[in-house]
């Protein structure tokens, strides 16, 4: 399976990246070297192997049900570049 | 044509935990903006996400109720898209492998009829924040104190066949989180959303329709009207030959119509991966048993123990358990020696009435059950009279004290002395010599003229069964 340039663009966009026209080309060989890749792992029999989430063999650990976090907005949002009110501000967005 | 309608709906139940789904913040409702949010709901670089205890035996809890199946092993995976109230640009959901597998529940309908509802999945995941759209000079405000709130999303199969199936299975599961304990089910505060994916098909075809996906429904008012609505825009588009576009449409409840979202967005292209900074959950039969040992009474058990226990109809029954308060309240009352059917009446609609009038809710209800139970007991050792009852509960309810203190105070006392009641009948049969050779006449209905008479004397405190027997005895002696 290869990637053809609408391919890439969409890509792109979904992940909100900006890609240069002359770029884009190259991309779609690259990420159609790695699918390449994977194909070859597709001929390997896996009949009987359970699918796996995580290369960890470990259960994830959970928390008590307890509050922890005190209120620290004025340190999280001294890194903000836009603050009013308590809000975040962010460029408007419409639906 | 004959149209058939098909749905299956998407619930969002937000779980009642006191912390967040990953992170140690509060999840309390209604605190200043972002004052909830912590470098974990931020997305601030290089925190690790920890799961909470309390969300997983939810879910287990939730399971178990819907008779679902339940793996071993469960998966939280990332749904990627761009929005600014979802900070690290993907949810933490599930995709394969969510914790609550296939189930069913069961609803009643109008017809007395039951039937079988699949639920495809309900998977564990993180709620996003709020944008504000107010003026920001030209900006949006977010506030990400509800980024992170655990949620539960309860996926349907298409199985309903009409709105008020999908309703009565939206109320069903409603009531059945709210009985668990997992979730307040606060529609207003969004801690209960129902999305519903409606299509339409000629009746009789076996292929699904193209259906649309309906969002932003606060009520279950709402809920039937948006499937309303949005079933006669279906019907009117595939009538005059149109096709219905796949799509997400909110409801506007002002307007009372359904509208495209218009999003570009709209491209579902989430690319889910499972998410590397979790590690698969493992449930072991002893957390599942754990779970199954908190389970509550279910409502449909409740229900069919207050028929057998209590030889209440059917009808009382759906309504005593309506909610566990309602229930509980219930017993109490007969606990304390009421007759089972008088009070699921006291229950069901005087004392239902009463609070729906002054908008109150049961917990905040002024009359106890001991003080309904203590009422209920003077109806039956014949202390006062059905009628005076009435009065004496809204006494009580205006906190004029228990049962006996406001008879007492009142003298409200029934009269039950044949004597007296006797005497008193003679008297208003010597007072009236018209209506008494009328009804020696055969006008027999002049029965409750005397009744009433005898009644005024009383102040409505003769034992109504006796004043009959006399009044009988003398007009026809």
């Amino acid at each position: 399976m290869s990637l053809d340039r609408s391919d890439v663009e969409k890509i792109a966009h979904l992940a909100r990246l900006a890609l240069d026209e002359n770029q884009v080309e190259g991309y779609a060989a690259e990420l159609s070297n790695i699918l390449a890749l994977v194909e070859q792992l597709e001929a390997a029999d896996t009949d009987n192997i359970e699918p796996m989430a995580h290369p960890l063999h470990m259960a994830q650990r959970l928390r008590e049900d307890q509050v922890t976090e005190p209120d620290r907005r004025n340190q999280n949002q001294a890194v903000a570049p836009l603050v009013e009110n308590g809000l975040y501000l962010v460029p408007k967005v419409i639906e | 044509m004959q149209w058939e309608t098909v749905i299956g709906l998407e619930i969002h139940t937000q779980l009642a935990s006191k912390s967040k789904i990953f992170s140690g913040a509060s999840i309390a409702y209604g605190a200043e903006p972002n004052s909830q949010a912590c470098i974990v709901d931020l997305g601030f670089p290089g925190v690790l996400p920890v799961l909470n205890e309390a969300a997983v035996d939810m879910a287990l809890m939730f399971g178990l109720a819907v008779d679902a199946e339940i793996g071993s092993r469960s998966v939280f995976a990332r749904k990627n898209y761009f929005y600014p109230d979802l900070p690290k640009g993907y949810q933490i959901s599930q995709f394969e492998l969510p914790i609550v597998g296939r189930g069913s529940l069961t609803i009643d309908l109008e017809d007395g009829q039951q039937k079988v509802i699949g639920i495809t999945r309900a998977h564990l995941e993180e709620d996003a924040g709020k944008s504000l759209h107010e003026d920001f000079h030209g900006m949006s405000g977010i506030d990400l104190n509800r980024a992170g709130t655990p949620l539960l999303e309860i996926v349907s199969e298409p199985d309903m066949r009409s709105i008020k199936e999908a309703v009565a299975y939206a109320r069903k599961i409603h009531q059945l989180v709210v009985y668990l304990g997992i979730c307040d089910g606060n529609m207003q505060e969004g801690s209960f959303r129902v999305d519903a994916n409606l299509s339409m098909r000629p009746k009789g075809q076996q292929e699904l329709g193209t259906r649309t996906e309906l969002k932003n429904i606060n009520s279950f008012r709402f809920l039937e009207r948006a499937m309303n609505f949005e079933r006669e825009r279906q019907i009117d588009l595939l009538e005059s030959g149109k096709t219905v576009v796949q799509e997400t449409r909110l409801y506007d409840a002002d307007r009372d119509e359904t509208r495209s979202m218009r999003s570009k967005e709209e491209a579902n292209d989430y690319r889910y991966f499972p998410d590397p900074d979790l590690l698969p959950v493992e449930i072991t039969e002893q957390r599942l048993a754990q779970a199954g040992e908190r389970m509550p009474e279910l409502p449909d058990q409740k229900k069919a123990r207050f028929v057998t226990d209590y030889q209440l109809s059917d009808t009382d029954a759906t309504l005593l358990t309506q909610s566990r308060q309602q229930a509980d309240y219930y017993e109490q009352v007969v606990a304390t020696g009421a007759d089972p059917k008088i009070a699921a009446n006291w229950v069901t609609v005087e004392l239902a009435g009463a609070l729906n009038k002054a908008g109150l809710e049961l917990t905040d209800s002024p009359v106890s059950a001991e003080h309904l139970g203590g009422l209920l007991k003077r109806i039956a050792d014949n202390t006062i009279s059905g009628k005076l009852a009435k009065q004496v509960f809204e006494a009580i309810w205006q906190g004029e004290g228990d049962a006996d203190t406001v008879i007492e105070a009142k003298g409200l006392k029934q009269i039950t002395d044949s004597g007296q009641i006797e005497s008193i009948i003679d008297e208003i049969i010597v007072a009236n010599p018209k209506q008494v050779a009328q009804f020696q006449a055969g006008k027999e209905k002049l029965l409750g003229f005397f009744v009433g008479q005898v009644m005024k004397q009383t102040q409505g405190k003769a034992n109504p069964g006796q004043v009959n027997q006399i009044l009988l005895k003398k007009l026809k002696g």
